[in-house]
């Protein structure tokens, strides 16, 4: 594979760009594989270069039913961070934070990772407290938070409304300094680059139609490209999770809901920190290119549609203008949706599953994204050795039967709904 | 925007109802043996698949009922409403 420096960028310069490698390949599907991804976004293309990395397992398969890249790895707001209370929350999204600062480097592919910080504003002293407790549990955790009162939130983002007599005064905040965002396609395109030029094979526009399963054991998968068989199968497909399951007999502790995102047009550097509303559920950055960068609630009822409703809209963004008053005055670029996998304690799922050889990686609600790195990595352990890891030891899909649910909100079952 | 039909008042808009989940999971009957199994398959597990489905909303800012709708999840088209209390046919 042809490294990607300085020098090989000034030497194709010479050639005017016409003979650079092709990323990765476009194979046609072999007859067997030692394993098979399903599903191309972030988590799958991960998964498969942590198998050859850190496995050496390379006869890998990556099955996608569009195009890499085109899920939810292509949709999301791009907000990477850690600022979990629970341990199992916590000590995997660090973990994750470590791989995200050697990310670059270790694809050879810029993929901007910004550590710009993230601030949860807090809204009244009650808010306060709930969030010294939680800093207090991811410092225990070795994860940086700082507390801010009113006045030093007020010096970081002067732009937010401290005007006196409003809605939802702003009391202080939350804030992880290592927290921040990442070019989201980047991610996608780097993982797959390094893992096709490790052998594995990339293979698009292949929709899986079924499974083979015989005594209690995953054979192979079925699709329109022709009968794949398979030693180990490995499931990554967020919002798509309930279509293959039924085709596996399999119900699952998981509804598939439209959330929707949006960037206004381009304005000048305003804003240097990610920044969510305590209030509500209202988060915003500002990307390179100088747009605002915006998302909030689910669209709130079971949804594939993959593109958003107004009302929503409308809904996340009262709660923007109420947070920075400045966001009225500007026009919206673009809106899309994307289909998340809520799972109902609102934490993921990564596990065997009770057929052999096929494993389950899904749940992640509404932070897929910050997890790439991370569900990559622990999935491909659970698939090569067949058993968790430690890190992902607490995303079982056992717990709901056994009431260990994995509860970050503490809002219970189907977190999204309060 | 979806248009909701109420049953008890008529076609509505989307922002006067709230949701209510997948109106074809039924409570373990009471007074009944539950096992683990049966009580995991109410409180958590949702087929949610891609096409038709019947759900529960709320007719919040309205009569303040809950109705049946059987809706497309993937083209979010309504084919039918009915009653609470009325039976999927």
């Amino acid at each position: 594979m042809q490294k990607y420096s300085i020098f090989s960028l000034v030497k194709n310069a010479f050639s005017n760009h016409e003979n650079w490698d092709l990323a990765w390949k476009d194979p046609t599907p072999k007859n067997e594989y030692d394993v098979v991804i399903i599903g191309g976004g972030g988590h799958g293309l991960a998964t498969a270069y942590y198998l050859a990395k850190e496995h050496n397992i390379t006869n890998v398969a990556i099955i996608e039913k569009g195009w890499i890249g085109g899920g939810n790895v292509g949709r999301n707001t791009t907000i990477i961070r850690s600022n979990y209370m629970h341990d199992d929350n916590a000590l995997f999204s660090e973990f994750g934070m470590d791989l995200w600062r050697k990310m670059s480097q270790d694809l050879n592919y810029n993929v901007m990772f910004s550590p710009r910080g993230i601030i949860n504003l807090a809204h009244s002293d009650a808010q306060m407290n709930v969030y010294a407790r939680r800093g207090n549990s991811m410092r225990l955790n070795g994860i940086d938070a700082v507390l801010l009162n009113r006045e030093q939130v007020k010096e970081i983002i002067p732009m937010a409304d401290f005007s006196e007599n409003v809605r939802f005064p702003i009391f202080g905040g939350l804030m992880q300094p290592s927290a921040g965002t990442a070019r989201h396609d980047a991610v996608a395109w780097g993982y797959a680059r390094q893992a096709d030029s490790m052998g594995v094979d990339i293979i698009q526009n292949c929709e899986v139609i079924g499974f083979d399963v015989s005594s209690g054991k995953i054979q192979g998968v079925r699709t329109s490209r022709g009968n794949i068989k398979a030693k180990k199968i490995g499931l990554c497909v967020a919002g798509s999770t309930n279509i293959l399951a039924e085709k596996l007999n399999m119900t699952l502790p998981i509804e598939t809901h439209l959330l929707q995102a949006c960037v206004s047009e381009p304005v000048k550097p305003v804003l240097d920190k990610v920044v969510t509303f305590g209030a509500g559920h209202f988060y915003i950055s500002q990307s390179d290119k100088g747009e605002m960068v915006m998302g909030g609630d689910l669209d709130g009822y079971n949804s594939y549609a993959q593109r958003g409703n107004l009302p929503t809209l409308q809904h996340v963004l009262t709660e923007g203008i109420a947070m920075m008053p400045f966001l009225s005055k500007l026009k919206m670029l673009r809106t899309w949706g994307g289909i998340m996998d809520m799972s109902m304690d609102g934490s993921p799922i990564i596990d065997k599953t009770h057929i052999e050889g096929l494993y389950l990686n899904c749940g992640w609600c509404y932070g897929g994204f910050k997890a790439t790195p991370a569900s990559g990595w622990t999935f491909a352990h659970t698939i090569a050795q067949d058993r968790v890891h430690e890190l992902n030891a607490g995303y079982n899909l056992n717990r709901f039967n056994t009431g260990h649910l994995l509860d970050e909100k503490g809002l219970g079952t189907k977190t999204w709904i309060s | 925007m979806l248009h909701i039909k109420c049953p008890h008042c008529g076609m509505r808009s989307q922002n006067e109802f709230s949701y209510g989940g997948d109106a074809s999971v039924k409570r373990p009957e009471l007074g009944k043996e539950v096992t683990d199994e049966e009580w995991n398959n109410f409180v958590y597990n949702r087929k949610s698949l891609r096409g038709k489905h019947w759900e529960l909303w709320q007719h919040l800012s309205g009569c303040r009922q809950w109705i049946k709708v059987e809706r497309d999840t993937a083209t979010h088209e309504i084919f039918n409403t009915l009653k609470a209390n009325e039976e999927i046919s």
